[in-house]
């Protein structure tokens, strides 16, 4: 029972950091750039949530407008750091991202201060519990789970069935070709981060409300696992982020039950160098080679 | 075509440690006389620590052409390495004690760097970087879990403090003469080679593991005698002193400076340290600052400010007798010392 | 210099001593691999003398590159053996095959662009020193001789195409054509005893054709190697190779000199495509 109990923790866990791997993936996929200011999007998002419903002004516009804004931040960043970068060297775009990420939380940091915020998360989703066969689940679990899910198969139906998804999934095998199609390819890119940002905004708000504080460091560590989670499922694809997502959710709720939870950190980084050593590619991933 | 002056080999040596050992003694003299503040003190100390950091990071990024993010996971080590047995010999002579942490520190940081650099720099780019955060990450973890031997979030106590201006400088002169002997050698061609282009390195039979694992060893064994300079110079060791922050910001010092300048690191860490000290008021900021510097010169100038430009003190003055101080810089060769 | 005599002798004793009797350089045998379920080269099996120049020919994706890459375990063969010098260059890293005796150029040039064309050199006759890290660090004899020693082994090679007074140029600034012949100089430093030059007269007009056929022919002679080029320029295969194969989707249909291959039905149906009936 107990372990069950933890399963649908791990699952709830696991379900904000597939939503946050996807943003990584789909970025991955199409500009090939580990986008360390991801997870501090999500940060930026969580404040501005909390600022609003602090503003006392209805939460399901909080929630609204922390999605959008995160979107357009995402897209901003896209325009003035990556653009200017797409031909560079790819040490020299990583670098940007870190710039980034860093600018980012040293200005929440400024404007917010470094000390964690409690976040309300009962305005937005009410601490009702059910109980169904002897277990406990919340509310706020099972809504996590279902957008998690339902966000995923959005996701995949926009990618498979519609031009725009045409578009990039053109754009991440062959940048040039699709260009010479006549893809828009700045257009395709801006939205690619929009749909990832989207996402992470919606992981912010999930986020938020189960660990019930923000503070300028959260994007970091949760950027992290949500990449291990990606990298573990497979760079680049929908349903690996999805899967990669559950596994470190559980393995980390895992490592919290058997009580070493001063090592949760380090056996999310332990998981992240065993699959890029053993396999890079992750459960579903493509392997990208260079040709001679 | 006319001839120009140059030194010869020999007399390139004589001015170049004749000139270092002047500014080092120098230092010293002026430092332990007292001139300058405690503040300032510190400061000039942090700067020598920081150029060690800056130039050993340099050869991963700048001549190998790749980006570890857990230096300071291998200052670290060293520190702690360096700590403990500073205090386990405190009845040594100073100098015995001095030199066996420094080069034990060293050491131990460079066999994390075989240890790390084996598995991790068979992957590449983002990759790497990304899976040495997480080496270096776990390092830290494990610090602060195995408070036992290394006092854990409470910190290490009580150190030494051996790291004066004599004992940090030489190091750094060590190690940039070290790291600069190696680079204009066979071995620092291989590891150019393989920055510019792998695959063509492999083929004209230069064994990529080797050097790649070599260079990485180099950086960390520097790190680690960093490491343990700046436990001498502190004190006492607190294990947030090496997160992913700490990485950072010698990456920022060796970005700016220009990967693949030595030059460039050495002034660029100086520049840097320094700042806080110029910057007073502005020190909520430093790290904003930093930041946007960071994402400014990779838009505009990716390569750094001195570029992969490398120095030459005695080419600096054959240029000046030779009339050519002041006209546009030629591409020095591997022969330049 | 005299143009036909070789004043360097090699300090590293691991290279063999070239016999220039018959026997071959190399020798494939059902050497093949395949990429998941595609076979992209099979049954490949050649005899390549000491002194020869050979082509392998094939239309595009034939997988002329491939075999270049199996033969430097760039690509670790599916099935088959490589014997280089009468040894087994399997399980071999890259890097070993080419001290073993391999050297190669590539399709698309890849020359150290931000290093001097002396440099470029240099690389390649890595191995022509033998002093350590501490020799560098100490700047001991060894370090001094092997450094000098390598030096005027590089302006020699370089001399061989009249390129000594570009030593300092830096290589990614010389011209298409330069760079193609640091390429093949800077193989030639790694001392090989079999040269292989993907695409060398790429790029070139038929002058430049003209006087690259003369300097593969030069190279052969000066030192003694053979040489295997994928080429499609008919006019320098015809010309200088002794020996040609033939590779359509990754099999040999054809071997022979050039008169044979020129004349012989498949190969013109490989280029050429079926004769209406």
């Amino acid at each position: 029972m107990i372990i069950l109990q933890h399963l649908l923790n791990g699952l709830r866990l696991g379900s904000i950091y597939a939503l946050i791997a996807l943003g990584y993936s789909m970025v991955y996929g199409i500009i090939l750039l580990l986008n360390f200011a991801h997870g501090d999007i999500i940060m930026v998002g969580g404040y501005i949530a909390l600022i609003i419903i602090g503003a006392g002004i209805s939460p399901a516009i909080a929630v609204i407008l922390s999605i959008v804004g995160c979107v357009l931040l995402a897209c901003m960043i896209e325009k003035v750091a990556y653009k200017p970068l797409r031909q560079a060297p790819r040490i020299s775009l990583l670098i940007t991202a870190i710039g980034v990420s860093f600018f980012l939380e040293n200005v929440a940091q400024l404007i917010w201060g470094a000390d964690p915020r409690s976040f309300p998360y009962t305005t937005i989703i009410p601490s009702i519990n059910y109980e169904i066969a002897g277990l406990k689940i919340s509310l706020a679990t099972i809504l996590t789970i279902v957008v998690a899910v339902a966000s995923m198969v959005v996701l995949t139906i926009l990618v498979q069935k519609t031009r725009m998804g045409k578009a990039m999934r053109a754009v991440s095998e062959d940048m040039g070709a699709a260009q010479l199609m006549g893809i828009n390819v700045n257009a395709t890119i801006t939205f690619t981060f929009a749909i990832g940002a989207a996402l992470a905004g919606i992981g912010a708000i999930l986020y938020c409300c189960y660990v019930p504080q923000v503070k300028p460091t959260t994007g970091y560590l949760l950027g992290i696992k949500a990449f291990v989670a990606a990298v573990l499922g497979g760079i680049g694809s929908i349903p690996g982020a999805m899967l990669g997502g559950f596994a470190i959710g559980m393995a980390e709720v895992a490592v919290n039950a058997l009580g070493l939870s001063s090592w949760t950190d380090a056996v999310v980084y332990v998981v992240l160098i065993v699959v890029l050593l053993v396999k890079p590619t992750g459960f579903m991933g493509r392997s990208l080679n260079e040709k001679v | 075509m006319k001839k120009s002056f140059r030194f010869s080999v020999p007399t390139r040596y004589i001015i170049n440690f004749g000139l270092t050992a002047l500014f080092i003694i120098c230092g010293t003299l002026i430092v332990n006389g007292g001139a300058f503040k405690r503040a300032t003190n510190a400061i000039i100390l942090q700067i020598g620590i920081y150029i060690i950091l800056t130039v050993s990071l340099n050869m991963v990024t700048g001549y190998l052409g790749q980006l570890p993010l857990g230096h300071a996971g291998f200052m670290a080590v060293g520190a702690y390495t360096g700590a403990i047995l500073w205090k386990a010999t405190a009845a040594m002579p100073c100098w015995v004690s001095i030199l066996l942490g420094l080069i034990a520190a060293g050491l131990m940081a460079a066999v994390f760097g075989v240890l790390i650099g084996i598995p991790a720099l068979r992957l590449k780019g983002d990759y790497l970087a990304i899976i040495t955060l997480g080496f270096g990450e776990i390092i830290r973890i494990c610090i602060i879990n195995l408070a036992g031997i290394t006092g854990g979030t409470p910190g290490l106590l009580n150190i030494p403090k051996y790291s004066s201006f004599f004992v940090v400088f030489t190091a750094a002169a060590i190690t940039c003469y070290v790291i600069h002997t190696i680079m204009h050698s066979r071995h620092g061609r291989a590891i150019l080679a393989i920055r510019e282009n792998e695959i063509a390195a492999d083929a004209c039979g230069i064994n990529l593991t080797y050097y790649k694992v070599f260079t990485f060893a180099v950086s960390a064994f520097f790190a680690g005698v960093a490491g343990a300079l700046f436990a001498g110079f502190q004190g006492s060791l607190f294990p947030k002193s090496f997160d992913f922050m700490a990485s950072i910001n010698i990456l920022v010092m060796v970005v700016l400076g220009g990967m693949g300048s030595m030059l460039g690191s050495v002034v660029a860490a100086t520049v840097l340290t320094a700042l806080p000290l110029v910057l007073q008021g502005l020190s909520e900021y430093r790290m904003v600052i930093y930041s946007l510097l960071l994402i400014i010169v990779m838009i505009f100038k990716p390569s750094g400010l001195m570029g992969k430009y490398d120095f030459s003190l005695t080419g600096i003055i054959e240029d000046a007798i030779n009339g050519r101080l002041f006209r546009k810089k030629r591409k020095e060769g591997a022969e330049n010392e | 210099m005299n143009e036909n005599e070789l004043t360097f002798v090699p300090s590293n004793a691991r290279i063999p001593k070239r016999d220039l009797d018959k026997t071959p350089v190399l020798e494939t045998h059902h050497l093949g691999i395949d990429f998941g379920g595609l076979t992209a080269v099979d049954e490949f099996n050649v005899t390549i003398g000491r002194t020869e120049i050979s082509g392998l020919i094939g239309p595009n994706g034939a997988g002329k590159t491939t075999v270049f890459n199996l033969l430097t375990n760039v690509y670790t063969p599916t099935r088959g053996t490589i014997l280089l010098d009468g040894r087994d260059t399997r399980g071999k890293k890259t890097s070993q095959v080419c001290q073993m005796g391999i050297a190669r150029t590539f399709q698309n040039i890849r020359l150290f662009k931000e290093m001097t064309v002396l440099d470029n050199v240099l690389v390649g006759l890595h191995h022509e020193m033998d002093y350590g890290v501490t020799g560098s660090v100490l700047r001991l004899p060894g370090f001094w001789r092997g450094e000098h020693i390598a030096r005027e082994r590089a302006i020699e090679l370089l001399s061989i195409f009249d390129m000594q007074d570009l030593a300092e140029a830096i290589a990614g600034s010389l011209p298409y054509g330069a760079q193609r012949r640091l390429e093949i100089i800077r193989a030639l430093a790694t001392n090989p005893c079999l040269l292989l030059l993907d695409e060398p007269a790429a790029g070139m007009n038929p002058s430049e054709t003209a006087e690259l056929m003369e300097n593969i022919r030069k190279i052969r002679d000066m030192f003694q190697i053979a040489i295997l080029l994928i080429e499609h320029d008919m006019n320098l295969v015809m010309g200088i190779c002794e020996g040609i194969a033939v590779l359509n989707y990754g099999r040999i249909i054809a071997k022979g000199t050039p008169a044979e291959i020129k004349s012989n039905p498949e190969v013109i149906e490989a280029y050429l495509g079926k004769k209406r009936a």
